[in-house]
């Protein structure tokens, strides 16, 4: 069974359509990236799959509709909206009385292991804390929670480059498995790149690319030549170019990485080069995008 | 990676039991600590006040009560020391009873005030503050989560006022038993007149037959917490006031208006015997000191059973509110 499974998934709000006929099929214990500008429809793509919107079309999350089932969907799957959310009132200890209290799945003694690991104190407010440190709660929290898929909604947002990155490897670490699903949306592309298995692009509310890591780094590849070799990368049908210091680095897809090696280094593109070769608009060099 | 190998098959532990009305109710405490500090809170002023009485002395005490002023057909008269031994029991009993009356009375308009402030920001303050992302993230329904905060007003708030009503009438007689005691007067005639039993049995009737009466004032204003983007206490105060307004300019009645007096005042002419002139004369308005509790007009009373089914529907529209609710 797919963890998460959408068809024509659309949500309009007033005139302005946030999705617009998303598909998306994420079999379990993947880790997929949602990736896409500003006001894409990523966040409105995973508020649907939590059940905080409705919407129209067909939408199953481990075999529930989340509309109309969140608190029994929300006994298997974990979400980490945006760092901001933990209620300030509320003391370190309440808040894992009170997920013990409600979760059926939690593991108040992993959740402790968790925390002991940090400098958060019991009697602590969430408004005493700095924001790394309401991130480690949060994640504390969830981690300590048996779930079947983690939905990450710009878990890091504000967060400095240690905690971000411890963030992620304790994710990874004391986490994921094989039977786990885990979506991320985020704007930091290169910090997740390495933990992925699948990677998806949104754009206008639409689904513009859906492949597997593997996938990615057959079909994509990046080519860096200088002047000289430059007219016989454009033959070859990049899909974009920058220039860094005078060289031309060029994206292809599809191409043949024999054939490219003649002309100069070929890479994987990261899947920051990629986003702004698909979805970064109009190109001054005038490559199609 | 060993984590990478293992069987996806391998079964998961099993569930724990959860509590999740129970703790979400606990969670309502922890973040409106008013419950408990505001009716506390009056409770030290009241007693301090009587602390102070005490200290000043009987003398000025005794002022305080000489000086009761009560309405008879149309004229003032004042009871005076002399008059007091000429009064009738139930008379007596209703002065001394007096201090205690208002006490109570201070404790409902306590709890009021508290419901109405912790109503208003019921729905409102998860989504202002965002953390209803969080409480959403985990498997509580928004009818358990609606019920939690409903039992805040209707079932944690009435207990707690009658608690600490009843603790600070009996550490008010003992103080004055005390006060009393010290300047050698009897203090039996002051035990004897206090209504030991009647005044817990008026206190928990005036709690309950007040929190079924207000339950709709409640609910109104938790629909409003869980609909209005900002201000909720605007929105839930200003629109039956300009109904009102407009109705008195349009039609010149004032419908509305009274509408919305008895709902918010009604309740003790529904709940207790209403003193008429002539019982106020013969002195038998107040048995015991005390008013006279009415069950069976209050049951009877329509208006009791429109507003609880109007707060059973706005109940349930915060539900559907609450399933729709994002952060503002």
């Amino acid at each position: 069974m797919a963890c998460i499974e959408a068809r024509g998934l659309k949500k309009a709000y007033g005139k302005s359509i946030a999705l617009d006929g998303v598909d998306l099929k994420v079999e379990e214990g993947r880790i997929l990236g949602l990736i896409g500008p500003n006001g894409a429809g990523k966040s409105t793509a995973l508020n649907a799959m939590l059940g905080l919107i409705e919407y129209e079309g067909e939408l199953k999350v481990l075999g529930r509709n989340p509309w109309t089932e969140r608190d029994r969907l929300m006994a298997d799957v974990c979400f980490i909206a945006d760092v901001a959310v933990l209620p300030r009132w509320m003391r370190v200890a309440d808040a894992v009385d009170y997920v013990a209290g409600v979760h059926p799945r939690f593991d108040r003694a992993k959740a402790e292991g968790f925390l002991a690991k940090t400098t958060i104190k019991r009697t602590s407010r969430v408004r005493e804390l700095s924001k790394g440190m309401v991130a480690q709660l949060h994640l504390a929290l969830i981690m300590a929670i048996d779930a079947r898929l983690l939905v990450l909604d710009e878990p890091t947002l504000g967060l400095d480059i240690v905690y971000r990155k411890s963030f992620y490897d304790s994710l990874l670490n004391d986490y994921f498995d094989r039977n786990r699903t885990i979506v991320i949306s985020t704007h930091q592309v290169e910090e997740i790149q390495y933990i992925l298995t699948d990677v998806a692009f949104i754009d206008h509310g639409r689904i513009v690319l859906d492949t597997s890591m593997e996938a990615f780094e057959a079909r994509y590849a990046e080519l860096m030549v200088g002047p000289d070799n430059r007219a016989a990368a454009l033959a070859l049908n990049p899909i974009h170019e920058r220039q860094v210091f005078g060289r031309s680095i060029f994206l292809f897809d599809q191409a043949d990485r024999a054939k490219l090696a003649t002309l100069g280094e070929v890479r994987t593109p990261s899947i920051a080069d990629l986003f702004v070769a698909m979805l970064g608009g109009a190109q001054p060099q005038g490559v199609a995008a | 990676m060993s984590a990478l190998t293992d069987n996806p098959m391998q079964p998961r532990p099993t569930p724990s039991d959860t509590r999740p009305l129970f703790w979400s109710v606990r969670r309502e405490l922890w973040e409106n600590r008013a419950v408990f500090v505001a009716p506390l809170a009056v409770a030290g002023v009241i007693l301090f006040g009587g602390l102070v009485g005490v200290f000043v002395g009987p003398h000025s005490k005794a002022t305080v009560q000489t000086t009761t002023t009560v309405v008879q057909n149309g004229t003032a008269v004042t009871h005076t020391a002399q008059l007091a031994t000429a009064m009738t029991p139930g008379q007596r009993a209703a002065l001394a009873a007096i201090p205690y009356d208002f006490v109570a009375l201070a404790f409902i308009v306590t709890l009021f005030i508290v419901a109405v402030f912790f109503s208003l920001g019921a729905l409102h303050n998860e989504r202002r503050d965002r953390s209803v992302l969080f409480w959403k993230s985990l498997p509580v329904s928004d009818l358990t989560t609606v019920l939690s905060k409903a039992i805040i007003p209707l079932v944690v708030l009435p207990p707690v006022a009658f608690v600490v009503t009843i603790a600070t009438q009996l550490i008010m007689l003992l103080m004055n038993t005390a006060s009393l005691a010290a300047h050698g007067k009897g203090v039996a005639n002051l035990l004897a007149q206090a209504p030991l039993v009647s005044m817990p049995l008026l206190v928990a009737y005036a709690l309950a037959t007040l929190t079924l009466w207000w339950a709709p004032v409640y609910a109104w204003l938790m629909f409003i917490s869980g609909w209005a983007k900002r201000a909720p206490f605007l929105w839930a105060v200003l629109p039956p006031l300009f109904l009102a307004l407009a109705e008195k300019i349009a039609l010149g009645t004032q419908n509305v208006w009274s509408l919305i007096v008895y709902r918010v005042m009604g309740g003790f002419q529904q709940a207790f015997v209403v003193p008429t002139q002539a019982t106020m004369k013969a002195g038998t308005a107040f048995p015991n000191g005390l008013p006279q509790l009415d069950p069976g007009k209050f049951v009877a009373t329509p208006g009791l059973w429109m507003g609880l089914a109007f707060a059973v529907a706005a109940f349930a529209a915060c539900v559907w509110l609450r399933r729709r609710s994002d952060p503002i």
